[in-house]
């Protein structure tokens, strides 16, 4: 079982984020299960979202503890929520929408000894804007995570947006999974022939 | 067809598949998504022949759901929490006058401390309504109850709760299999009731009923519910036949092959306790589970004979009956009457604490060497408590306890479990 624990504001599309790589997942053959942790409904307060996939049925409805990976869609949770808790190391996965790298975000030392290309850092907000108009890092994360993690395609990420919205804004939020998984894609073969 | 979807949304489908003629519900969390999603089918013209009455409150859609089911129509509502005590009166009114009703409970908890999150107070606490209640375990047998609510209701001319955990199932994505129209033509026909108001035929329904009858129509509502215990597994039955698949019935029973100790729960939470029980199944502890399907009519029979072998049995349950303990333990006991077996309580899951495997695993191998008290609080924190507790003794004015835990507590936001 692979676990997913997904971190973000209200108004991020952080619930969306999960149930989408639920549905790249289950167009995959794959059993998978997404659950929001509500809180507060608030714009901008702390929210969590998690998505487990498996080959066989999931059964299991406790919180994810131990996830295999973190997305961080707003990095300024590091400093007011426990996001970083139980992830598994040093195998685990990291996504954060960030400009800066792990060491500026003063994560150098939680993330020594981890793969560098588990480790990704996509600037998520700007590519929302730029391909639909809204600060909306959900998406491209995951174009992000189906890079790294080689878990889903891209295309699966693809029909669960379309799944999921329709018109231009899904063909905006295609484009940023797309932009998203290619800079990280070329970033793992620049890293690989380095 | 398969497909990935929210919970609330396949029941919204499965509703629609049944054909319902009125739909009213006021929203409430997290009982909302559903009534939404069908209010869209409606408006869309996917759901035909059906009128979506928004009302005012819950007390209201209840009252608009005995008024339309006494005129001869298919009903369905939703509710959850408050909105169920704040109908309470129109409930009892719908079972007493036999309406099937179909009414989705989203379980969540029931206030003070005003808590949005999932446990089973809301349901509990219509135990006794005259409703048939049942419980689901996972999104997909959430939409196969709603497909057997309706035909077990109108057999009987009895209303059906499907109880579904708020948040937990209802807002949560998982692959259902979401049967074809035509399956579900097949297995429900139009609705045929027994009474209905017709201005070309008048009768009057919910006469008064004095000292000289009263019992004889309350008994008759007790031995319809007694006729729902041989009901149910028939319709599951034919269910399994239609569709494929196992959905309903009283209880579900696994792993109790040579069990010595029985884990016994409703809903969701089945899916956790099988996992850990899997778990000390490989380690060689005989723990097995019972799955309470349908609580109202509470199945007797089954429970007695489906854990006549073990030496203790387990009651976890999403409820308190404060002053007593466990509602559903004390419903167990009674079907152990005579039986040489040790029943512990286990209350867990309060106003949407979650229910970890780690912790499941500490509490049962307690249980395994009899080391838990009859009633036991799962992962409480006396700490806490005990602060309280000191606190009113030092001071008469010791304010009020949910604001002076939170301010104990500092910052609950951080917490991920």
């Amino acid at each position: 079982m692979f676990q997913v624990r997904i971190h973000g504001r209200g108004g991020q599309g952080v619930v969306t984020g999960a149930e989408m790589l639920s549905v790249a997942a289950f167009l995959e053959g794959r059993k998978a299960q997404a659950f929001p942790s509500f809180g507060s409904e608030r714009t901008g307060a702390p929210v969590v979202a998690f998505c487990r996939i498996d080959d066989k049925e999931i059964r299991l409805r406790e919180p994810i503890m131990q996830p295999d990976a973190l997305i961080v869609q707003d990095p300024t949770l590091l400093h007011q929520v426990d996001v970083l808790s139980g992830l598994k190391r040093p195998d685990g996965y990291i996504l954060i929408n960030t400009h800066k790298t792990f060491d500026e975000l003063g994560l150098g030392e939680f993330v020594k000894g981890m793969p560098a290309d588990r480790l990704v850092c996509v600037p998520a907000t700007e590519l929302s804007l730029k391909h639909v108009g809204r600060p909306v890092p959900n998406v491209p994360l995951l174009g992000a995570f189906a890079a790294a993690s080689g878990l889903i395609s891209l295309a699966s990420v693809v029909a669960a947006i379309k799944d999921k919205f329709g018109g231009k804004v899904a063909e905006g939020n295609a484009a940023a999974a797309t932009e998203a998984y290619n800079t990280v894609t070329a970033r793992m073969k620049d890293a690989s022939h380095a | 067809m398969l497909k990935q979807c929210e919970g609330s949304h396949a029941v919204a489908e499965a509703v629609a598949l049944c054909r319902p003629e009125v739909i009213c519900a006021y929203p409430i969390s997290p009982q909302t998504h559903i009534v939404e999603g069908l209010g869209e089918m409606v408006k869309s013209g996917d759901v035909k022949n059906c009128e979506f009455i928004n009302v005012e409150s819950e007390f209201a859609a209840m009252s608009v759901a005995i008024g339309s089911s006494a005129a001869g129509a298919r009903t369905y509502t939703a509710t959850a929490s408050q909105g169920l005590l704040f109908m309470a009166e129109a409930v009892y009114n719908a079972s007493g006058l036999g309406l099937p009703i179909v009414m989705t409970v989203a379980n969540r908890a029931i206030g003070a401390p005003i808590n949005i999150w999932n446990d089973h107070t809301d349901s509990m606490s219509q135990r006794d309504c005259g409703w048939i209640q049942v419980f689901a375990e996972t999104n997909q047998e959430a939409l196969d109850l709603h497909i057997q609510a309706f035909k077990l209701a109108e057999e009987l001319s009895l209303p059906v709760m499907v109880c579904m955990d708020g948040f937990i199932l209802t807002h949560a994505y998982e692959s259902v299999d979401m049967p074809a129209q035509e399956q579900v033509d097949g297995f429900l026909p139009p609705y045929v009731p027994r009474q209905s108001l017709d201005p070309d035929d008048p009768v009057s329904i919910g006469a008064m009923v004095g000292p000289e009858a009263f019992s004889e129509v309350r008994y008759l509502a007790h031995s319809k519910q007694l006729q729902a215990l041989e009901l149910i597994p028939r319709i599951a039955a034919e269910y399994r036949q239609i569709f494929g698949r196992d959905a309903g019935g009283l209880v579900r029973p696994y792993r109790m092959d040579t069990a010595e100790t029985v884990v016994i729960a409703l809903g969701s939470v089945l899916g956790t306790i099988k996992d850990t029980v899997d778990e000390m199944r490989d380690e060689g502890l005989k723990v097995g589970v019972l799955g309470i399907t349908s609580f109202r009519p509470f199945p007797l029979a089954a429970i007695r004979d489906a854990v006549k072998s073990a030496q203790r049995i387990v009651v976890l349950e999403k409820s308190l009956a404060v002053g007593i303990g466990g509602i559903v333990a004390t419903n167990v006991r009674m079907a152990l009457d005579g039986l040489p077996i040790k029943v512990k309580t286990v209350v867990a899951g309060l106003g949407g604490r979650a229910i970890t495997k780690a912790s499941l695993h500490r509490v049962f191998r307690q249980a395994i060497h009899d080391q838990i008290e009859p009633v036991h609080f799962l992962d409480l924190d006396f700490g806490i408590v005990n602060r309280v507790l000191e606190r009113e003794r030092e001071q008469r004015r010791s304010g009020p306890i949910a604001e002076n835990i939170l301010r104990d507590l500092g910052a609950v936001a951080s917490k991920i479990g």
